[in-house]
């Protein structure tokens, strides 16, 4: 009784999600290569001379190359301001953390009304003089300005994960070490580069990965500010399905998110649980 | 801080001239820290300022330009007609009635789960929380579509039921997981004690677990709520006519209006200053150690 208990606790969720994860992806894989007449790679053809695709790759990962440096550096920054425990701490806290909440449309509109051709931003601009008429920022001709606004607002509406995971793996660092190392007359650079950054990179790798996987998934912030001008993968996934009701092109696309983020989610597994398990 | 280290008794010995450059530096330092806070904290809540501003200006105001920071004419119509805007109303009904469903079957599978996890040692664990970790790394964009046609077959495609499924499977593990380590938390030895003084194992877990647990299911019911509540792609794709409200304000987009998009997208984010003013003792535990 005792050893079978676990296993029946177990099984409604490892049913659940059989049902609803493994079936699925095994019919998801199927759907993109098969049609009535059996196997066919005729949805990749598809897919592959379809205009939008290559650019939804090239700014999928061209985004996340971009904001994750950003985020990484922006949440130690402010993790080690929440170190110095300057006052108000808890309202800027509360502040720095309302994004975790937010979901990507939401996020999307916010940064629409400061980049809108009539919004916030060209307000400014013009009022102050700098400007005539304002900057096209999410016109389709503008790609640069376009990636631009969409990596603000990325970066706005999640550094905030890497900052609470930052923070919580600084407070598992004894202070001991940071305070020898001040004693014996390291500068904050030094400390940082060489005692609390080593110390901080089981942290810093899991929100690294973390945060890949879900960059990879992001696609409404892009829709809510520039529609499909600016297509990312899962746009495209979204596009193909609801628009183009083309679920088996729709399917490969999906196939190429889920390929990307099981490669990462395989690197997660290798050089992060391996040394935790092992300390 | 006393720097004034005098007896105002005894008259003051010879002692050397207080250092005050230290002082300085450590005063123009918070200075500086403060400084830094202030501007993030701009960063952070000005979009959302803006944002709500730009829904409470009249139709008037949000067509000037340029526009300036406080609006010239305050008026609610925005907020209204977008309430009143067709299909609105049911799809908040179905988004709160969504959330909650998800939140009360990720409950009841996910937390004997994580109980499970928390109080036995056996053979497989390894293997179960691989799974999970794997679990969390796939994305919804290749479940969703196969799940519609499957929704399609069973007949519960374009249903609250549709929704709720996709969102329970996604919240499972990370229900799993926090489920887990509230369960840790709660000593072992009050449940042996209620058992010695006669519960069974069942009455145990519900009569002393399950109290002691309870704040941090609760922040874990919260987690849940704001993963369906946000979750879109999932929603969009196995609903048609009965959406949740993100998927309704994402279908709406191409033809909605400016008034329309700003009032959306501050109606989708007033929760969230409510769920992380809630949440906010909780934030470290969940986001930053449990869930990573």
């Amino acid at each position: 009784m005792r050893s079978r208990s676990p296993w029946l606790l177990l099984l409604p969720s490892l049913v659940l999600m059989a049902a609803l994860f493994g079936w699925p992806l095994v019919q998801a894989v199927l759907a993109a290569f098969r049609d009535e007449g059996g196997f066919t790679l005729a949805h990749w053809q598809r897919l592959l001379t379809d205009p939008y695709f290559l650019p939804a790759l090239r700014n999928t990962v061209l985004l996340i190359v971009i904001v994750l440096p950003v985020q990484l550096a922006l949440a130690i920054g402010m993790a080690l301001l929440v170190q110095a425990r300057p006052r108000f701490i808890g309202g800027h806290f509360y502040l720095w953390c309302v994004p975790l909440a937010i979901s990507e449309l939401a996020a999307g509109l916010v940064w629409l009304s400061v980049f809108d051709n009539r919004g916030y931003l060209n307000s400014l601009l013009v009022s102050l003089g700098l400007s005539e008429n304002g900057v096209q920022w999410l016109s389709y001709e503008n790609t640069t300005t376009m990636l631009l606004t969409v990596v603000i607002a990325e970066i706005w509406r999640a550094t905030s994960l890497v900052f609470v995971i930052v923070v919580a793996g600084m407070q598992v660092i004894p202070r001991d070490y940071d305070e020898a190392a001040q004693v014996f007359g390291a500068s904050l650079g030094q400390r940082l580069r060489h005692v609390t950054l080593p110390l901080l990179m089981p942290s810093l790798q899991v929100a690294l990965i973390l945060r890949t996987i879900l960059a990879l998934q992001a696609f409404a912030v892009a829709q809510a500010l520039t529609g499909r001008d600016f297509p990312l993968l899962v746009g495209e996934t979204y596009e193909w399905y609801v628009n183009l009701r083309n679920p088996a092109v729709s399917s490969a696309v999906a196939l190429v998110v889920l390929a990307l983020s099981l490669g990462t989610a395989l690197l997660y597994l290798r050089t992060v649980r391996q040394p935790e398990g092992a300390r | 801080m006393t720097i004034d280290v005098r007896d105002p008794v005894r008259p003051a010995p010879m002692l050397p001239p207080v250092d005050v450059a230290p002082l300085r530096r450590a005063r123009l330092r918070a200075t500086g820290v403060q400084a830094a806070c202030v501007a993030v904290s701009l960063f952070m809540a000005l979009p959302i300022v803006l944002i709500g501003l730009a829904a409470v200006s009249s139709r008037a105001a949000l067509a000037e330009f340029p526009k300036p920071l406080v609006p010239s004419e305050f008026a609610l119509d925005s907020l209204l007609s977008f309430l009143r805007a067709t299909g609105t109303l049911p799809a908040l009904g179905n988004s709160v009635l969504a959330g909650l469903y998800a939140v009360f079957w990720s409950l009841v599978v996910g937390a004997p789960a994580g109980y499970a996890l928390a109080r036995h040692a056996f053979r497989g664990k390894d293997a179960y929380q691989m799974f999970i970790l794997l679990v969390r790394a796939l994305p919804i964009v290749v479940l969703s579509v196969p799940l519609a046609t499957m929704f399609l077959r069973l007949d519960v495609y374009d249903t609250v039921l549709a929704v709720t499924l996709v969102h329970t499977a996604l919240a499972l593990p990370t229900t799993v997981l926090i489920t887990a380590s509230i369960f840790v938390s709660v000593p072992a030895d009050l449940e042996e004690a209620a058992q010695v003084f006669g519960c069974t194992r069942w009455q145990a877990a519900r009569r002393v677990v399950v109290p002691l647990a309870l704040p941090g299911l609760a922040a874990s019911s919260i987690f849940t709520f704001v993963l369906s509540w946000n979750e879109l792609l999932g929603a969009t794709v196995v609903t048609l006519g009965h959406r949740t409200l993100p998927a309704q304000v994402l279908t709406s987009l191409a033809e909605a209006s400016v008034a329309y998009r700003f009032a959306g997208g501050f109606a989708l984010i007033l929760p969230a200053l409510l769920f992380i003013f809630v949440m906010r003792r909780y934030l470290l535990n969940l986001w930053g150690t449990t869930l990573r």
